[in-house]
């Protein structure tokens, strides 16, 4: 081996994980063992740790405090708890770092970022952890101060953990997709930038996510990975262009179309006509964008483009998984009032939960836990029948105010009417 | 003393970065304005803006957990093919973006020959989305980098191709907690027994009303062990997922053989054709069994080659498996139907069968 200044660790089970065609981790750890640099000795000492987990089939790393100055968030501590064994790992903590929104680089900044983490860290770099941000991996106690400011220099910030606003993700969008429906960067950027203290000033009763997605493909997963997730949608005809519909149909046949468009629409709002022609029941449509991922060419989002709101999306802990539920079925998003109205909006969703929510609830469970209709009225928002898959139906309710109720929306309503007119 | 060494520096709080400067000049002139797109090969993407402006996107495998060095590789490849521009997918692919197409095939091969995969485009197996297990986590009951790693060396053609029916999005979590999220296939540990309590740690290291608070089946409570105060599990009533762990490390979940992987399918965040999904379960008790996991790849392969033999183009897993049915899915994959995968959850009775509708 290169460096003579220590005794290479054996790895014989991590060494399995060097065969096979995919790219293997194993082998980007050990060049980094076998740079030569500040950082090998280090790595040699976490390729031991980890053949040890390979060998006990257990975890060996304990959690801590660590912050830069003026933060209270952002650093993953990582202590080891066999640090006996491999002192030059005992600290291998990580710095989450906000990537670009849509996560664009150029080389330059991603050679930057190289140089810094070779300085100050271990070499090794994720691209990107779950929740969307650069993973700097493995850092001493010492060097997470100058490591941070090095890459805080460059323009980039730190990202959120614990119950905090977290970093978020938005698809590639408009930057590179013909579905997009609205400005994700903008909608992204404007959202996180305004609500930045709660990332890096911990105090919310658990952790806050947002995503943006374009279309209802939902490219980033919101609707089920977000506290609060944003995605795209349209409320006018689709565009359909028959001629590129007939050159599918004279690609792809009949049948094909047939079977693989017409008949997998959910609502059965398309026919194809005897002249190869596609007709669509835009009332019936749900936007699933099943057809527009099949014949991209030929059919396309209309022009009233915004998006769908849902809220409360998590994984399982504490009450089971939630999808997020549809709390605005449409708001637009083209004029910067546009923006802004929904970036006041998260800030009073935010709000909400800052105050209501028990500590270590999410959003969607505190939802749970008071009821939808508490929730709506916490927020400022009307009930809608888009947010339910059908009206209630156990009788087990009060309802001596529901002819004030209807009154109350019919006035409502009648109000917006006389407004609009 | 200077000034400035007395003086901390405070931190830039700038956020989000703004991406248009790191953007393709193509994408920032064409931006929200895209027409259309289609898939020369698998792995790559062209999209035609309106403007009539066209880029190439080459798709290609990471490890996600990556060193300089290899970093700086993808990097020369980019400063030589696709003017330095790159940028990642959600599941730790890169893209190169190129608007000289003659870039594009010779990029493919320097790829190929430093050992990147090019694929995860279209109807593929994309890369899979996971978590950071033994390597970092403080809470893992396995090694997902190990797990994913094996697991795209067994799909790696299915990676560089695309001949599934739809796209197929697998994840893998190393806790209960799935950070990998849902799944048309997801990987996951399932713990099979209760913590075991180091009762000589709990009262200095466990904030003990945050960790009652934590268990969602209300099976622990305060209790004086020893003459120290302690936390005590109903063991009738755990469900071994491990929620206590995290808050308070003594209560040590994980073990040699108590920890298990469980394989789920069918979840899906899109909401083309069906609604978004959440993943059901097929397998578990699998055995941790590093550094390969064998058995995990031969349920995750078995499953694989079923959706891929059965299903109508454009299915998913779960659109799939809803239309031939739960009872036949099983059959062709050759796993009896047990008890544990009736769900006992809140809300359980709403995945019941409360009809005649029976695929004989």
């Amino acid at each position: 081996m290169a460096n003579k200044d220590f005794d290479v660790r054996p790895t014989p089970l991590l060494d399995e994980l060097e065969k096979g065609p995919w790219p293997s981790f194993v082998k980007g750890l050990k060049r980094l063992r076998d740079a030569g640099k500040k950082y090998s000795p280090m790595i040699n000492d976490l390729l031991g740790q980890l053949e040890h987990s390979y060998e006990e089939r257990l975890g060996f790393w304990k959690g801590g405090t660590i912050t830069v100055i003026g933060y209270g968030g952002g650093i993953i501590p990582r202590f080891s708890e066999v640090a006996d064994k491999f002192p030059e790992s005992s600290e291998f903590h990580t710095l989450r770092i906000i990537p670009p929104a849509g996560m664009h680089y150029t080389t330059d900044v991603l050679r930057k970022m190289c140089d810094i983490w070779e300085e100050y860290g271990s070499g090794l770099i994720a691209f990107h952890g779950q929740s969307g941000d650069i993973m700097f991996q493995g850092c001493s106690s010492e060097n997470v101060q100058p490591a941070f400011d090095a890459l805080n220099e460059m323009g980039f910030d730190l990202g959120g953990a614990g119950p905090a606003l977290r970093t978020s993700m938005n698809c590639v969008g408009a930057a590179r997709c013909e579905m997009s429906c609205y400005d994700e960067i903008k909608a992204h950027r404007m959202i996180i930038n305004e609500y930045l203290d709660e990332m890096h000033r911990p105090a919310l009763p658990y952790k806050f996510k947002f995503k943006f997605s374009g279309c209802p493909n939902d490219c980033v997963n919101s609707i089920h990975r977000a506290d609060f997730a944003v995605i795209g949608t349209w409320r006018d005809d689709m565009k359909v262009d028959q001629e590129k519909v007939k050159e599918y149909v004279a690609e792809l046949g009949r049948d094909y179309i047939q079977e693989h468009v017409v008949e997998m629409c959910p609502t059965r709002a398309l026919k194809l006509n005897d002249d190869d022609t596609l007709s669509v029941d835009n009332k019936a449509c749900v936007r699933c964008m099943h057809c527009l991922n099949v014949m991209t060419k030929a059919l396309s989002p209309g022009d009233d483009k915004g998006a769908v709101i849902l809220i409360g999306g998590k994984r399982t802990l504490k009450i089971g998984d939630l999808m997020g539920t549809v709390i605005k079925p449409f708001i637009k998003l083209e004029t910067d009032e546009d923006f802004e109205e929904l970036v006041e909006f998260a800030g009073e969703v935010i709000d909400f939960f800052a105050e209501n929510a028990l500590e270590h609830e999410r959003t969607g469970e505190m939802i749970d836990r008071i009821g939808l209709p508490a929730f709506l009225e916490g927020i400022g928002v009307d009930p809608d029948p888009n947010m339910v898959l059908h009206p209630r139906q156990v009788s087990f309710v009060r309802t001596d105010d529901f002819q004030a109720e209807l009154e109350r929306m019919r006035a409502k309503k009648g109000g917006k009417k006389e407004a609009a007119e | 003393m200077s000034e400035a060494a007395q003086k901390p520096r405070m931190p830039d709080e700038t956020g989000v970065p703004d991406p248009f400067p790191y953007m393709h000049p193509i994408m920032k002139k064409n931006y929200g304005q895209w027409d259309y797109h289609f898939r020369p090969r698998p792995g790559v993407l062209c999209h035609v803006a309106k403007s009539g402006d066209r880029i190439w996107t080459v798709r290609a495998g990471t490890q996600r957990q990556m060193d300089v060095f290899t970093i700086r590789k993808l990097c020369d490849l980019a400063d030589k093919y696709a003017g330095g521009h790159v940028r990642f997918t959600t599941r730790s692919n890169i893209e190169f973006l190129i608007d000289d197409e003659s870039n594009v095939e010779p990029l493919i091969e320097e790829l190929n020959k430093e050992g990147f995969p090019v694929g995860g485009t279209g109807n593929s197996v994309s890369m899979i989305s996971h978590t950071q297990g033994w390597l970092h986590c403080d809470i893992p009951g396995t090694d997902a980098s190990g797990v994913v790693k094996t697991l795209m060396d067994l799909m790696y053609e299915e990676f560089v191709n695309e001949e599934m029916p739809n796209r197929v999005r697998i994840t893998t979590s190393c806790c209960q907690i799935n950070c990998g999220g849902q799944g048309d296939i997801a990987v996951n540990v399932q713990y099979t027994k209760p913590p075991r309590i180091n009762h000589e740690l709990v009262a200095n290291v466990c904030e003990r009303p945050a960790v009652v608070a934590r268990c969602p089946v209300a099976a622990i409570r305060p209790a004086l062990v020893n003459g120290k105060p302690s936390l005590e599990v109903d063991e009738k009533k755990c469900i071994c997922c491990g929620a206590c762990y995290a808050p308070c490390p003594p209560m040590q979940i994980n073990g040699k053989e108590e920890t298990r992987i469980a394989v789920w399918v069918g979840g899906k965040h899109s909401n083309a054709r069906s609604k978004p999904k959440f993943h059901k379960l097929v397998m578990a008790g699998l055995p941790n069994n590093p550094p390969r996991w064998p058995e995990v790849g031969e349920v995750v392969m078995k499953i694989l080659r079923a959706y891929k033999e059965n299903a109508k183009d454009w299915e998913r897993m779960g659109d799939w498996i809803e239309r031939i049915g739960w009872p036949r899915f099983f059959e062709l994959i050759d796993v009896p139907f047990v008890k544990h995968h009736i769900d006992t959850w809140t809300y359980a009775r709403l995945t019941h069968n409360h009809s005649t509708h029976i695929q004989y």
